[in-house]
């Protein structure tokens, strides 16, 4: 609280970033955990909340007649612009929001605070939803070929890797150790996924300190052994996750790939995936795309392509689908790695796997593979994410580029995911606004030191316990897409890779589809649920009725109608169809800030403000009947030209100055 | 019959077929006066390809050794390899092919020829009448007639023999108002928008020449459509400086002095060869099998083919916003009349009148604003994407317009009473159809060839209930109000219904479409059920009593 200067300024306006003529006033409060914006006037006083773990930078702009502009960019690709009236408030509101939005001690952070009202075995329960032995020995292991290893059990060999790991059973601890000193921060090759009907299986590591000639024997076991722990085949893919010349380049500071000569039985890939940097700055040149007022196609295009965005994307699933193919079609096993092994790896893995086992398409199963390949092996959330204050090179959004992975392939088979786009968008919501404790720090280690499980709530079970919202109605476990393993296509006219706007321009309902077909399938499919229990129901009447009468027994059985809530439903299903209800009235997609979800807030401001506080609410749509900002040149603005000629031009029309 | 004559080998046996996602076929090979049929000798599994001649945009031929392979190009875009052994044999079909898919006269088309092996329930030539239209306004205004003016096709030769004309407009002033618009079109009622009872109507461009012609019946007419005191709105589908340059030919656009009423917006909306030239670098680009996405997405925006989507969307929101949010009545004409100003009148009415998102008044819709309005589909859609001819009158301003329903189709996917499947099903037809209703440029023309005695209309087959159901949208909610999509370059997608149609496994997309339609059956088969029983039970219980 000492770094609030100034916790309330009124008379602030929000701008509509889309038009900038539609702005509402309001009041500005600063608390502890939040910036929130209260509309002033009208009954709902619409309310927009920002958590500061969100806000990833604050731009003071130059002062001008109707104040002074902040701009505020948020980490859920949310973008904020208000006008606060006196300069000075503006500088105050500046100074604390730089402050909050970078803490210095994880118990800064909001999942210290938040306080969902669950009792502790309630929080124990949640922690307990994900559980990575039992999803191991779902994968079939320990078995012939693979043994747990408790080499690493007070992290010794391995700060960043997990207690348990999983090994070829031929790996003595001797090879591991030797391997590990042979690997990069001595993240050792270990099992990411086993495939049981093939025994092929995924590895990942980091690269070898091979440099220009380094040999270690210990190493070269340790990838007979993985060899070895696949009978049917005779060969290993070692698939080095980095472009060639980076790879080369790392040789010459002692680190670099597999030299095929050394190792016996390996074939060496590489598969180009750019470095942290390189995707940093690129989704930073997408971004600026999306922020562009009334951009044309040409410009919108261009600079999607200049971004060279989705051409990252292709390349992380085009490196999962070699995998996944060598895997289930050749059962030939592979080993990962690019640098460090926490980040391309996490990726490539984690799609590999999606691609092969059904069951990580579930929302179970998806929870457990980001814990399994992203959380368990320290992927550093607390560096890539900026959760503490740190160095900004280090950021990147390598787990947000995995989440877009899964979304294209959902484009692609519509019928594959237990789960929906809302799903993905909230997950990617909770990675960086450090509400629950899953993703925090770097890696396991960190976490068991702060206690995190003791001390906060898990993300899992707060989606878990909302998962009626989270569900692909089109999913069906006994569907031909949610068997097996999925091949996408690899030409990009095959394959349509997309710009996702429900993820990149979130905030902007605007350019969304104003009707949601997954919400309305969703509630076609509650009320079938509904009929199928009334059916149920009636029929018991009818055969007691029957059986009263044939007794003749004039007991009449009790009444339970239940058209009465019928009728209701129906007329709530047929609003779905009407978009200006369609966002208040209904939920739109994604329904409501997943920060104040059902739970009780850390601070109430308005009795309502669970109900109205969403940000997602804050739509431009006009009430009415759903009407579009023209590219800001809607006549019924008034003022503004209409034509692009027009400026030009003084025999046309100035479009309605009254 | 004159086909024999150019069909020099009519059949060819281990003729092997080549689809993407397909694996390949063996099978015979026939060719007939209008079809090309290929049928695998499995008997198990015996598969059939029927392709009308007229559905095929350009053929090219090679040879390896003594085996033939033609490649085929077809205009709702597939393409199909096959090969074909003996050097003979495949030139002589390639070249009965190419006479056969490029024959001149409009009476040796298919529909000329097609004999329905369906009953006619409803004759889809007298389906959509403009006396039934009329009759409807009539309900609500009294303000507009409808003007045989036209009859013999004297006055307009592009318009059709009825249209409908403010009242206080008589057939005399519309035969002065037709000698100064281009082509005759004088402006005639295009929607009434019955909320506030204003109109929007259409016309070529006005001869106003170099000198400033004017024509008092022609500012008397579009004036009519006015409530006193108020403007309305023409919107030119032309840049300014083509509008001005027009004047040199002729043509021109209404000058403020001489309709103080009304405002002009210039709307640019591409046109003709521009518009085939995208066409044509976007299926090129959809074709690319490169694995590179860099290329993908520069020959995508090189395509321009979505920019003339969001401009034209654009220009129909603009329209249909100055009906609906000003209050304004609105004119709207390009050069002819007969492309642009189509498009951007039918897509306003798409977004303004929940009646055009049916499939009965979409049907109408097309009928009205494209087929009588004259669109010349003919000449529009002679050739597609792959023709290696010179250009004459080619553009595809018919898909454009069918793609930009999709467009807003995506964005409002319960407001339509149709699917996807209906509006691809159009664009074949507009290109290659067993039935007479896209020939001709215009309803004189269909009256000269005589298309509604001798060919059979799409509606006909169409509006059966089996094929009906076919294109019926499982989640559509009648929506009565005005549905206004975003032009956002973010909100508009390629439409690979398509574009992408034969380059991908469609396999999971129409599953999902089959999930949706089986969910939605369910549930009314569950409601049936229960509404059985209840009543059921409700008599029961009265015997009861």
């Amino acid at each position: 609280m000492e770094h609030i200067r100034m916790p309330k300024v009124e008379n602030v306006r929000l701008l509509d970033r889309l038009s900038s003529r539609r702005a509402v006033v309001g009041t500005l409060y600063l608390t502890a955990t939040h910036v929130i914006f209260v509309e002033n006037g009208s009954e709902t006083r619409k309310e927009t909340w920002v958590l500061h773990s969100q806000i990833s930078s604050i731009e003071k702009q130059a002062t001008t007649a109707t104040g002074c502009p902040l701009l505020i960019r948020c980490k859920n690709f949310q973008v904020i612009q208000l006008v606060i009236p006196q300069e000075r408030d503006c500088h105050d509101v500046y100074i604390s929001l730089i402050r909050l939005a970078r803490p210095v001690k994880y118990e800064e952070l909001y999942c210290f605070s938040f306080n969902p009202k669950l009792d502790k075995e309630e929080r124990e329960q949640g922690w307990k939803l994900v559980d990575l032995s039992e999803e191991y020995n779902r994968m079939g292991v320990p078995n012939n070929y693979w043994q747990i290893s408790d080499v690493n059990r007070d992290y010794g060999v391995c700060d960043s890797y997990p207690t348990e790991v999983y090994v070829p059973k031929s790996a003595t601890a001797h090879i591991i150790v030797g391997s590990s000193k042979f690997r990069s921060r001595r993240r050792f090759p270990a099992l990411s996924y086993y495939c049981k009907s093939n025994n092929a299986s995924i590895c990942r590591s980091s690269q070898p300190l091979s440099g220009f000639s380094a040999r270690c024997l210990e190493d070269e076991q340790m990838l007979q052994a993985i060899r070895k722990a696949n009978p049917g085949s005779d060969f290993i893919y070692v698939v080095d996750t980095r472009p060639k010349l980076n790879a080369m380049a790392n040789r010459a500071a002692g680190k670099g790939y597999e030299n095929e000569d050394n190792y016996s039985n390996i074939k060496f890939q590489f598969i180009g995936i750019e470095n942290i940097h390189v995707m940093r700055n690129s989704l930073q040149k997408m971004l600026e795309v999306c922020e562009l007022k009334s951009p044309s196609m040409s410009d919108f295009l261009w600079g999607l392509e200049n971004s060279g965005w989705l051409k990252h994307i292709k390349a992380i699933m085009d490196a999962g689908i070699f995998i996944a193919k060598a895997v289930a079609e050749e059962g030939v096993s592979v080993l990962v790695h690019c640098s460090d092994g926490w980040d391309r790896t996490a990726q490539v893995c984690s799609v590999a796997s999606l691609l092969l086992d059904p069951y990580y398409r579930t929302m179970k199963g998806f929870m457990v593979l980001i814990e399994k390949d992203w959380v368990s092996f320290g992927h550093k959330f607390n560096h890539r994410y900026g959760n503490l204050d740190g160095d900004p090179k280090e950021i990147s959004p390598v787990i947000d580029q995995f989440i877009e992975c899964v979304w294209q392939l959902m484009e692609q088979f519509p019928c594959a995911f237990e789960f929906n786009e809302r799903f993905l968008i909230h997950i990617q919501h909770h990675i960086y606004s450090c509400q629950f404790g899953n993703f925090l720090c770097n890696s396991q280690k960190e976490r068991r030191e702060l206690k995190i499980k003791e001390r906060t709530y898990s993300l899992w079970a707060h989606l878990w316990k909302n998962r009626a919202d989270y569900l692909n109605p089109l999913y069906r476990s006994d569907h031909s897409q949610s068997q097996g393993t999925l091949h996408p296509q690899i030409a990009p006219c095959n394959f349509l890779y997309k710009f996702w706007s429900g993820m990149y321009n979130r905030f902007e309902k605007g350019l969304h589809p104003r009707q949601s077909v997954t919400d309305y399938l969703m509630a076609v499919k509650e009320e079938t649920q509904q009929l199928e229990e009334e059916l149920e129901v009636l029929q018991e009447r009818l055969a007691n009725l029957q059986k009263s009468q044939s007794g003749n027994n004039k007991v009449k059985s009790k009444q339970q109608d239940r058209s009465k809530q019928f009728g209701l439903y129906t007329s709530n299903n047929s609003l779905a169809n009407t978009p200006q209800e369609y966002s208040s009235d209904l939920k739109s997609f994604p329904s409501r800030s997943p920060s104040q979800g059902d739970e009780d807030s850390a601070l109430i401001l308005t009795q309502d403000n669970l109900k109205s506080s969403d940000p997602d609410l804050s739509a431009n749509s006009d009430q009415e009947s759903g009407v579009e900002d023209l590219s800001c040149r809607s006549p019924s603005g008034g003022g503004c030209l209409p034509s692009e000629d027009s400026g030009k031009d003084s025999d046309e029309a100035v479009f309605l100055a009254g | 019959m004159e086909f024999a004559e150019l069909i020099k080998t009519p059949r060819a046996d281990n003729v092997v077929l080549h689809r993407p996602f397909h694996p390949a076929v063996e099978g015979t090979l026939c060719l007939t006066g209008h079809h090309l049929i290929f049928s695998s000798r499995r008997q198990d599994n015996a598969e059939e390809l029927w392709l009308l001649h007229s559905n095929i945009d350009s053929i090219d031929k090679r040879f390896v050794g003594s085996l033939g392979t033609v490649v085929i190009k077809c205009k709702d875009l597939r393409i199909i390899q096959l090969d074909i052994p003996g050097m003979e044999e495949c030139l002589n079909i390639a070249s009965s092919i190419e006479a056969l898919s490029t024959l001149d006269s409009v009476t040796l088309m298919y529909p000329f020829f097609y004999r329905p092996m369906f009953e006619v329930l409803e004759d889809g030539w007298s389906s959509f009448l403009l006396e039934e239209e009329f009759e409807l306004l009539s309900s609500v205004t009294n303000e507009w007639r409808l003007s045989c003016v036209n009859k013999e096709f004297s006055v307009c030769p592009s318009y059709p023999p009825l249209v409908i004309v403010p009242k206080s407009i008589d057939d005399e002033a519309l035969r002065k108002v037709a000698l100064f618009r281009h082509g005759g079109r004088f402006p005639v009622l295009s929607y009434y928008h019955k909320k506030n009872g204003m109109a929007m109507l259409r016309s070529s461009q006005p001869l106003t020449g170099t000198n400033g012609r004017r024509c008092k019946e022609d500012e008397k007419l579009v004036n009519a459509t006015l409530r006193s005191g108020r403007r309305g709105f023409v919107i030119d589908t032309r840049p300014l400086a083509v509008a001005q340059q027009a004047r040199a030919k002729g043509g021109g656009f209404e000058q403020e002095v001489h309709y103080p009423q009304w405002r002009r917006i210039h709307k640019y909306i591409e046109r003709f060869n521009i518009l085939q030239e995208s066409f044509i670098k976007l299926v090129e680009a959809c074709n690319d099998q490169s694995h590179n996405m860099d290329r993908w997405l520069s020959k995508l925006e090189a395509s321009n083919w979505l920019t003339h989507i969001k401009e034209l969307l654009t220009a129909a929101c603009l329209a249909a916003q100055c009906i609906d949010r000003e209050g304004a009545s609105v004119l709207v004409h390009g050069s002819e009349g007969t492309d642009s100003t189509l498009q951007v009148t039918s897509l306003a009415q798409i977004i303004l009148d929940p009646r055009c998102r049916t499939i009965r008044g979409f049907e109408a819709l097309i009928v009205r604003e494209w087929l009588q309005a004259g669109h010349p589909f003919q000449q529009r859609c002679a050739q597609s994407a792959y023709s290696n001819s010179k250009q004459k009158w080619e553009a595809p301003v018919f898909l454009l317009f069918l793609e930009c329903v999709w467009q807003i189709h995506r964005q409002f996917p319960c407001s339509f009473e149709f699917n996807e499947q209906f509006l691809i099903t159009l664009f074949e037809h507009a290109y290659a159809s067993q039935f007479g209703t896209f020939l001709g440029n215009n309803e004189s023309e269909r009256a000269k060839l005589k298309l509604p005695q001798k060919t059979m209309s799409l509606w006909s087959w169409v509006n059966r209930p089996e094929e009906l159901s076919r294109f019926q949208n499982p989640i559509y909610e009648a929506n009565s109000l005005v549905i206004w999509p975003s032009v956002a370059p973010q909100s508009l997608q390629l439409w690979e219904g398509v574009f992408l149609r034969w380059n991908r496994p469609s396999r999971f997309l129409e599953e999902a479409e089959e999930e949706r339609i089986n969910i939605i059956k369910y549930n009314k088969e569950l409601q049936a059920r229960v509404n059985a029983l209840r009543r059921r039970l409700a008599e029961l219980e009265a015997e009861n009593e």
